[in-house]
């Protein structure tokens, strides 16, 4: 039986939704299992709408890119409108609450984050932001184990920012219900 | 980093494998010119070459890194350059260049979409006619298209390899999307990787430019004169402008060279051509929706058969033709208005009708759903 999970995080160029699509798709590598992980940005280097796919299974890949997402990760407001019509009915919306206010109704489960306030709270810096939100994808998605997404932290951010990194991942476990 | 034994597993965008595959394989000298979607391979060329006492050089233009690469290929390393549609367009002249001069190069074209400088950071498969005609006069390209990151890897070492064995460039004709995505990438171990070098002369040989189909390349600085021209030469390297029989005599052979050897260079991926009712002829990051389309269709009780191109160039006949030979319908879903389309029409022949599914813009994929569509209508 083939099993397959397709996430999408979607935001803007700057805020590191490439970064958290990269480790959640990495710590599935390091975890074995089919993965794929695909970008799409515009031509500058910040501000411009970016998403960050990844697909899951325990069989061969071909199309890599999402068509229906399981999970929706948005970072704001105008990413969440956009790509809304793409998750699948009963599927999974997190949503950047210190940023978005409401969400149109539909047939999905919403988890609310306060991951930028959270993050100029802790930290100082709305940098992690999505560190905090790859948290509760992880929690949500439950496709590999938080010590592997860990190890896939450690090896994808400079040294320096490791354990504030960790901490705001544990934040986001913890903000999501874990 | 996996590591298992005797290989390892990374978890690596296209344009990564393609670096370590290039160094694998030998290469020892990187020229290029910034531009999306190819600046991962400078980068990491840019941090890997010197560490191994290779040399990175961001030269100040394409036309000058395609320069750059032939003349250092002239002194006996395995060299190689990156870049996309812009860049590949201004390489043109001098990749007839190093056709005419036989020198070993492999360019990388990551495609996006154009003309110009259309839209950079989107995938696209436009470049494909380009990479077969985009010089002037009678030369013959080759042109591999990987279609994952673990082909990014496996084809680049192919094309130095290919590159080397024939002198001659070669182009691996990758794609934003391929170039961009992650997956697992198992390099196996050193000792179970192929590679080769290109013929040295013995001491005292001058012919460096014919007698053999293939002749031996020699290094400047080896000791052996070597004069190397663009213009119409003789075996021993002479020019001859206005000679229509040393030109014919040159050209045939540089044709020939790969002509003669098409068998070894085509490369495809063919799937149940006995039993199938309709084809599917696809290349590149396409390929993938077709996988997905063909097990939908199996599901629907329609047989189908397809031919991947890994070699787009020489154009893979054989089995084009073999298809068409058992289908009544081959569909050709490319990702811009019609390139291999009209390959696979002179092929087949009227054999089998050839029925086209396009797609340009915005980066948008060909879907499993677009290619199944094409499957059953007609069914």
């Amino acid at each position: 039986m083939v099993k397959r999970i397709e996430i999408r995080i979607s935001g803007l160029g700057g805020q590191g939704v490439l970064l958290a699509g990269q480790i959640y798709g990495k710590a599935a590598a390091f975890d074995r299992k089919h993965v794929v992980q695909t970008q799409s940005y515009g031509a500058e280097a910040r501000g411009s709408a970016a998403r960050s796919e990844v697909i899951i299974s325990n069989a061969r890949i071909g199309f890599p890119t999402v068509r229906k997402c399981d999970i929706l990760v948005a970072m704001g407001g105008e990413a969440m409108n956009r790509n809304l019509k793409d998750l699948k009915g009963g599927g999974v919306l997190i949503i950047d609450s210190s940023k978005i206010k409401k969400v149109p109704p539909v047939n999905v489960k919403i988890l609310k984050i306060p991951a930028t306030e959270t993050a100029i709270h802790l930290f100082k810096d709305k940098i992690y932001a999505n560190i905090i939100m790859l948290g509760a994808l992880a929690n949500v998605a439950g496709e590999v184990e938080i010590e592997v997404v860990e190890e896939a932290i450690k090896d994808s951010v400079p040294k320096e920012t490791l354990k504030t990194n960790i901490q705001a991942f544990k934040e986001g476990l913890k903000l999501s219900g874990f | 980093m996996l590591s298992h034994p005797g290989c390892k597993t990374y978890f690596w965008q296209g344009n990564e494998a393609c670096v370590q595959a290039a160094i694998i394989a030998g290469c020892r000298f990187f020229a290029g010119y910034p531009i999306t979607p190819a600046n991962e391979i400078a980068e990491h060329m840019a941090v890997n070459l010197p560490r191994i006492g290779g040399i990175f050089i961001q030269m100040e233009d394409e036309l000058a890194s395609i320069g750059a690469i032939i003349g250092a290929s002239w002194t006996g390393t395995k060299v190689m350059t990156a870049t996309s549609g812009p860049g590949f367009s201004l390489m043109q002249e001098s990749i007839g260049y190093a056709f005419m001069t036989e020198t070993p190069i492999v360019v990388v074209d990551v495609q996006r979409m154009g003309p110009s400088t259309g839209q950079a950071t989107k995938s696209g498969q436009g470049d494909i006619m380009q990479s077969r005609w985009g010089t002037h006069g009678d030369y013959t390209s080759i042109v591999f298209s990987p279609n994952s990151v673990q082909e990014m890897f496996e084809l680049t070492i192919r094309a130095f390899n290919v590159a080397e064995v024939y002198r001659t460039p070669v182009i691996l004709l990758a794609e934003e999307i391929v170039a961009h995505m992650r997956e697992q990438l198992t390099v196996p171990d050193s000792k179970a990787i192929n590679i080769n070098d290109r013929k040295k002369p013995r001491p005292g040989e001058t012919v460096f430019f014919g007698s053999d189909e293939i002749p031996p390349m020699p290094a400047v600085g080896e000791g052996f004169n070597i004069a190397v021209t663009g213009s119409t030469h003789n075996e021993e390297g002479i020019r001859f402008t206005a000679d229509p029989v040393v030109h014919r005599k040159l050209i045939e052979r540089l044709n020939q060279k790969i002509s003669d050897n098409r068998e070894k260079l085509v490369d495809v991926e063919s799937y149940n051509l006995e039993d199938c009712q309709i084809g599917i002829v696809s290349f590149g990051s396409t390929s993938r929706a077709v996988y997905e389309a063909v097990e939908r269709a199996e599901k629907k009780g329609v047989d189908v058969g397809y031919v991947r191109l890994k070699t787009l160039w020489p154009f893979p006949e054989k089995p084009v033709r073999e298809l068409s030979n058992v289908v009544d319908r081959i569909i050709v879903p490319e990702m811009n208005l019609k390139q291999i389309f009209y390959e696979v029409e002179r092929v087949a022949k009227g054999n089998a009708e050839v029925v086209p599914i396009n797609k340009i813009g915005g980066g948008e994929l060909i879907t499993p759903e677009e290619v199944l569509d094409a499957i059953l209508k007609g069914e």
